[in-house]
């Protein structure tokens, strides 16, 4: 074989592997926009299915219409300017204003013509004003306040998420390597403990380490008053921070645990995990390539689905912690009776969700070989 | 059958099944005994049920963890004949009573409070009473002077001319406290209180009630508003129950049946359920039924109602969808097809009794999720208006900060009873996974 030959081969297998590459990407990406995409078009069904039940047919427009009525006819009686005015005259001047003020919050149209209006308002975030509650920077508009108890709420979730998917990978493959052994029952027994939801555990985590103990704080997010220093802000927060992720990561944390080892066990009962044993190669490579590759998919769609149990556990989590985030905004609103912060909150929770699937939809994609080497399993979950 | 004997050779699957059949037997039992109309009436009954329960005391049984017993409450009332009374009416327009209530003080501690009520009966003029305090020691304190009316109450820590006569010392301890001790404990013995009625008339009477409230009461210990928490903790179970059972099967059955249709119809069909399945998984489950609770009602069966209905497009779909698809390609499908046997008779007669042995485990593992959901809607404060339940005990507590001022047997029950019907379903439904899923039983 002459030299150039050997030359004009490499380059072909170079180029090769190029275009591979490149197919790869774009196949990542086309994957990703298709679902990005459908994505889109479900969160548009999902804000709209939303607006139609928070709406109840018609029954909230009647308390709006209501609450309306009632506050056009008390001013109206306190009015100096109308004390002279007939029964009459007065009964037909609240009726005019009323159909001002209804015309005014559009509530004259038909529901069919106005839940798209409240559709596209939902959608840019336009979420309009609150009733009673107060961003605390002073303002009614229901998207800043929002927004200003998203970050707690991120961090609590982000840092409790981070934990258990590590925790309960590793947790997951010391079991299925040590199979049987006490730990892997004690897993197996305690199982069922994950039936109970995060707030449940941290009621028991702030009677022990708070009321017991004295060691941790009983809620809230950093000290009163916060700390100036950064470094001592630092540590208040994490102070705070551990009761409820110990709370959300002891709930899911089991029962992950053991439906993982139980992936693990199944997989590793194949034939070419035998294989590779058998050709002597190392433990940890049979763990990463031949056991945790192939299950990467599964257990991320089975993540993908605690995490969206978490997501609306978290609401009641944050309310027995006292944590300032959605979920202790959403609480304030029910008590409050404050009708708009409700709905915008389910609508930001149908946001967190899709975000949620999109992302791990990413990472699928991103582990999962179909989509890379292009089958006809790609598209779908 | 077989099932059934592979399923007693797990250990935890009978702890589960015997704790299940305590919580039916509790359920059972609070049916029986207390009527959905009295635990109404008593639960959101107030001063005139509760009267003579104290304020947040502990159950009975901390006391077995204690060195020296915390008091219970006692109550002495001349209309039970556990008082004395004498009347005189020797004197003509004048009636003269005298109430005698005599105790025997024993415990460490004092009690939580004194109350006395007192029930006159008179025409015109309300009668004066005068109530006077003996010592073991033989001390005389005068308590107080009063003027009756026909039903009064009197609040022995709630009169500020008594507390300035006693030096400032809440009258529940300084009355019973031991004048030679420098620190504030009780002097044990006989007490007893004289309670006279002096009545203008000829036939007045007068009848009264002595309580001195406990720390501890009873099984359950009482709540902030004196209410025994027993009723809210033996009704829980059977609401519980039927909410868990209830919501389990509907979503389950539903969801089942839509994934058949999808699976036996294919195109257009299937592909809609599985787009509204994704579709689902975006509604934020939790915030929708908040709004449906704050917006429309907290009864809990429409609270369920919107469970099932949320349900219906579950995830589980996914699953049955791959379980259908498999069993439709089954001989048996293809030889009811061949006698003409149409769609809908196929699913409800062939696809979905086929999988009903899946089925039995996830509905009985998803029970406690919905045992848990009803006490989380309950500590959001969207708990059943009327109906007392485990879930609402926890919120009364957190509202009233249980865990902060130390009343921990308010939270520690009702979770308590909460965990334990979590479990007992969970146990056995983890245990049937395996009997049924033969892919999991050697692991």
């Amino acid at each position: 074989m002459t030299q150039a030959a050997v030359t004009q081969r490499a380059d072909e297998a170079a180029k090769l592997h190029r275009q591979a590459r490149i197919s790869t990407l774009s196949r990542l990406f086309r994957y990703s926009a298709t679902r990005l995409v459908v994505l889109l078009i479900t969160v548009v069904i999902g804000i709209y299915l939303t607006i139609l039940i928070a709406n109840m047919g018609g029954y909230v427009d009647e308390i709006r219409k209501g609450s309306i009525r009632e506050s056009i006819s008390i001013s109206v009686t306190l009015n100096k300017a109308y004390q002279n005015l007939t029964v009459d005259q007065r009964r037909t001047l609240i009726s005019d204003l009323v159909a001002i003020e209804e015309g005014r919050l559009g509530l004259d149209q038909p529901f069919a013509i106005r839940s798209v209006r409240f559709l596209k308002d939902a959608l840019t975030l336009n979420l309009g004003r609150a009733e009673y509650l107060t961003s605390d920077s002073g303002s009614k508009l229901v998207r800043l306040i929002i927004l200003e108890r998203l970050p707690p709420t991120l961090l609590l979730m982000g840092a409790a998420q981070l934990i258990l998917f590590v925790v309960s990978i590793f947790a997951a493959l010391a079991l299925s390597r040590s199979y049987g052994s006490w730990a892997d029952r004690l897993v197996i027994a305690l199982a069922p403990t994950g039936a109970a939801p995060g707030w449940f555990y941290g009621l028991f985590l702030i009677l022990i380490f708070a009321g017991l103990l004295r060691l941790l704080p009983f809620g809230g997010m950093v000290d009163a008053p916060p700390p100036s220093d950064p470094t001592a802000y630092a540590i208040s927060l994490i102070r705070h921070l551990i009761l409820p992720v110990l709370a959300l990561v002891l709930s899911s944390g089991v029962l992950t645990i053991y439906n993982w080892r139980t992936f693990f066990l199944i997989y590793s009962s194949e034939d070419y995990v035998d294989m590779a044993k058998a050709k002597g190669l190392p433990d940890r490579v049979i763990e990463s390539r031949y056991i945790l590759r192939p299950t990467l998919p599964t257990i991320i769609t089975n993540f993908a689905l605690i995490l969206i149990s978490l997501w609306t556990g978290a609401i009641i989590l944050e309310t027995v912690f006292n944590w300032p985030g959605l979920g202790r905004l959403n609480f304030r609103a029910i008590n409050l009776y404050d009708t708009p912060v409700i709905v915008g909150i389910a609508i930001i929770y149908a946001y967190l969700l899709a975000i949620t699937v999109f992302l791990l939809d990413f990472v699928y994609a991103l582990v999962d070989p179909r989509v890379k080497v292009g089958g006809n399993g790609g598209a779908q979950r | 059958m077989r099932a059934w004997r592979e399923l007693t050779e797990y250990p935890s699957a009978i702890v589960g099944l015997l704790i299940i059949a305590v919580v039916v037997g509790l359920a059972v039992y609070t049916l029986v005994t207390m009527p959905y109309g009295e635990a109404i009436r008593l639960w959101r009954g107030g001063e005139e049920v509760w009267q003579d329960y104290p304020k947040n005391a502990s159950p009975s049984w901390t006391n077995l963890f204690r060195q020296s017993d915390l008091p219970a409450t006692v109550v002495l009332d001349t209309r039970a004949g556990t008082a004395e009374k004498s009347l005189d009416r020797s004197t003509p327009g004048i009636t003269d009573a005298t109430l005698d209530f005599t105790f025997d003080w024993t415990a460490d501690y004092f009690p939580q409070e004194l109350s006395l009520f007192t029930y006159a009966s008179f025409s015109e003029k309300q009668p004066f009473v005068e109530v006077t305090w003996f010592t073991p020691d033989d001390r005389e304190i005068k308590v107080a002077d009063l003027s009756s009316k026909a039903s009064d109450a009197y609040r022995f820590e709630a009169d500020a001319s008594l507390v300035r006569r006693l030096k400032g010392v809440a009258p529940q301890r300084a009355l019973l406290a031991d004048p030679n001790v420098e620190e504030l404990t009780p002097l044990k013995g006989q007490y007893r209180v004289r309670v006279t009625g002096l009545f203008f008339e000829d036939d007045g009477d007068l009848d009264a009630k002595l309580v001195s409230y406990g720390q501890v009461h009873g099984m359950a210990g009482t709540d902030h508003r004196r209410r025994d928490l027993t009723v809210a903790l033996m009704w829980g179970a059977p609401v519980a129950l039927a909410f868990g059972l209830l919501a389990a099967v509907g979503t389950t059955i539903t969801t089942m049946f839509i994934a058949a249709f999808g699976v036996w119809f294919g195109g257009a069909v299937d592909g809609l359920i599985q787009r509204l399945t994704e579709v689902n998984m975006i509604l934020p489950f939790l915030p929708i039924l908040i709004m449906v609770g704050t917006f429309y009602s907290r009864s809990i069966w429409v609270i369920l109602g919107a469970v099932v209905a949320l349900g219906i497009f579950g995830s589980s779909i996914k699953t049955y969808r791959a379980i259908f698809l498999q069993v439709r390609e089954a001989p048996y499908i293809e030889a009811a097809r061949a006698y003409g046997a149409r769609g809908g008779r196929i699913v409800a007669q062939y696809l979905v009794p086929r999988i009903i042995p899946m089925l039995i485990p996830s509905l009985v593992v998803t029970i406690p999720t919905y045992v848990f959901l009803e006490a989380s809607l309950a500590v959001l404060g969207l708990g059943d208006p009327v109906l007392p339940t485990w879930g609402k005990l926890i919120n009364d507590a957190n509202e009233n900060g249980a865990l902060f001022n130390g009343y921990y047997y308010w939270v520690l029950q009702p979770a308590a009873l909460l965990m334990l019907t979590g479990l007992g379903f969970s146990m056995v439904g983890f245990a049937l996974d395996r009997v049924f899923n033969p892919r999991l039983r050697g692991l």
